[in-house]
């Protein structure tokens, strides 16, 4: 894989794993955990699902040690409008979403901005693993365990300026890659955007990969958002351009339903969309719904960007 | 001789009303086979609330062409097929409803009380199958003698019927009304066969 070759010298360590044998671990942990809760390699492996929905287990104090969400799920059940309408259509039409080569430029507010190829982005910032939890708006979710870059520091490197405010992300728009652009369901290409402080916020991922493998074309490869205390629609797939600006950027979503979608967005029990409740959630593979966590239970680290607005009024 | 032909062609509606009968089990047959194997997807609720939402829809868009359909082409043997496929409808619609209050939202009672007042597409989905409900009681043959002319007049309820139904699904859908806009569509027209010829006869007067 010409993306991990490249500069494995600059991986840490746990980066560095061969794909195959991590998820081989991953399996041996899985099974002996559901098994007998036997401890397989000391240190590493750690039981899963004790209950809490405690976002603190991993070295870094960013995943969580919940059951994953097994991959085949992750990677069949998707939205993503650009390659069809259907949970399943994006996994069918993926092959024609072609990521090599991919390049995003990154404009605006920043003193060094550029156009950087895909391979330059990864090479410049160490990769990490975070399992976080995703919650849909559709009230679903999921497990998953992404690999990526922390987007602060990628911003970081191109200097943003004291006028940068908000980020604003773009997707690819190329209806011959993402045959779903061909009709107008949205207004394309598809748009979602940040305060820069979220934008800032050490859980906000770029991810490039996910189980340990590079992304499936229907998660939005080879590059997207991961906000876990949002709704999944705010994780922007397929990233071509990142421009930071001084005000809030249009949104596709809420330019096409303001009153259902809003800039911000954030998982809140309280506040129902207006066609279903947000109560509770349905984690894929789970028979019973279960209740829905303030900011999908990550509230400990980013309630504070919140504090004194009124998250009714800017949902 | 008259005996003979009268028990063949007995025979033969009675073949007939298997077949759609069989036919019209075939989705439900499938849920079920693919619940068993694993097979709904990663989200199996919902296939099943999507599935029998569908075929509600759709059975009831195909009993309410039998009458234009055996008009048109003078397919009188069409006609018993318009109760068959009107109760496989209400069957599918049935499934449909508890599937969403009773293992969609188990326990989750306030949601689902929350959902029936406030959310448009559950209160059109929950009016589909109350307009329902009393034509399906009153198809038997018993209660058409029974009610006479007021029968006709009770069943055209079902015509507000589907138009919850597609209400329901237009609502429900988030960006891309096609599939909805279809069936919308076909109600529109099938609504519009019964009535132009009435408007006709009524300017002719």
């Amino acid at each position: 894989m010409l993306i991990r070759t490249n500069f494995l010298g600059e991986l840490p360590e746990r980066d560095a794993t061969d794909p195959t044998l991590y998820l081989r671990r991953r399996e041996l942990i899985r099974t002996a955990a559901v098994a007998a809760g036997l401890l397989l390699l000391p240190g590493c492996g750690r039981a899963e699902g004790d209950g809490t929905a405690r976002p603190a287990d991993s070295p870094d104090g960013f995943s969580t040690d919940e059951p994953q969400t097994p991959f085949e799920d992750a990677a069949s059940y998707n939205n993503f409008y650009e390659l069809g309408t259907d949970k399943g259509d994006p996994a069918e039409n993926a092959g024609a979403l072609v990521t090599r080569p991919w390049s995003v430029s990154i404009e605006g507010e920043v003193a060094k901005p550029g156009n950087v190829s895909l391979e330059q982005l990864l090479a410049a910032t160490p990769l990490v693993e975070r399992i976080y939890r995703l919650r849909c708006v559709e009230a679903w979710s999921m497990v998953i365990p992404w690999r990526g870059l922390p987007l602060r520091e990628v911003l970081a490197r191109f200097e943003p300026t004291s006028r940068a405010k908000y980020v604003a992300f773009r997707t690819l728009h190329d209806p011959a890659r993402m045959p779903g652009q061909r009709r107008p369901v949205l207004d394309w290409p598809y748009r979602e955007g940040l305060r820069i402080d979220e934008a800032m916020h050490p859980l906000t991922l770029l991810a490039t990969g996910m189980y340990g493998r590079d992304l499936p074309g229907q998660n939005g490869a080879p590059l997207r958002l991961v906000v876990p205390w949002k709704y999944g629609f705010k994780s922007i797939k397929s990233i071509v351009s990142i421009r930071l600006q001084e005000t809030q950027p249009q949104t596709s979503w809420n330019l096409a339903a303001p009153n259902e979608y809003g800039f911000y967005s954030n998982v809140n029990p309280e506040v129902d969309h207006p066609r279903w409740s947000q109560k509770r959630e349905r984690r894929i593979g789970d028979f019973r719904r279960r209740r829905t966590l303030p900011f999908n239970g990550y509230a400990e680290q980013v309630a504070q960007l919140y504090a004194g607005m009124d998250l009714r009024a800017n949902f | 001789m008259g005996g003979l032909r009268e028990g063949s062609e007995r025979f033969a509606r009675l073949c007939g009303q298997g077949a759609v009968v069989a036919l019209t089990l075939l989705p439900l047959a499938w849920l079920g086979l693919s619940a068993l194997r694993g097979t709904l997807g990663a989200n199996p609720v919902e296939t099943l609330e999507h599935t029998t939402g569908n075929w509600t829809l759709r059975l009831l868009l195909a009993s309410l062409a039998v009458t234009p359909v055996r008009r048109a082409l003078g397919w009188s043997w069409l006609a018993p097929y318009r109760r068959t496929l009107g109760l496989a409808a209400f069957g599918y619609c049935t499934v449909h409803l508890l599937s969403y209050a009773l293992v969609d939202l188990w326990g989750a009672w306030d949601t689902l009380v929350e959902d029936v007042l406030e959310r448009p597409y559950v209160s059109a989905g929950l009016t589909g199958f109350v307009l329902l409900l009393p034509l399906a009681i009153t198809s038997t043959r018993g209660w058409q003698r029974r009610l006479g002319r007021s029968w006709v007049r009770l069943h055209r309820l079902v015509y507000a019927a589907g138009i919850a139904g597609c209400l329901h699904f237009l609502w429900l859908v988030k960006a891309d009304l096609r599939e909805p806009l279809v069936h919308t569509g076909i109600l529109a027209a099938l609504l519009g066969a019964r009535l132009l010829p009435r408007l006709r006869r009524a300017l002719r007067v």
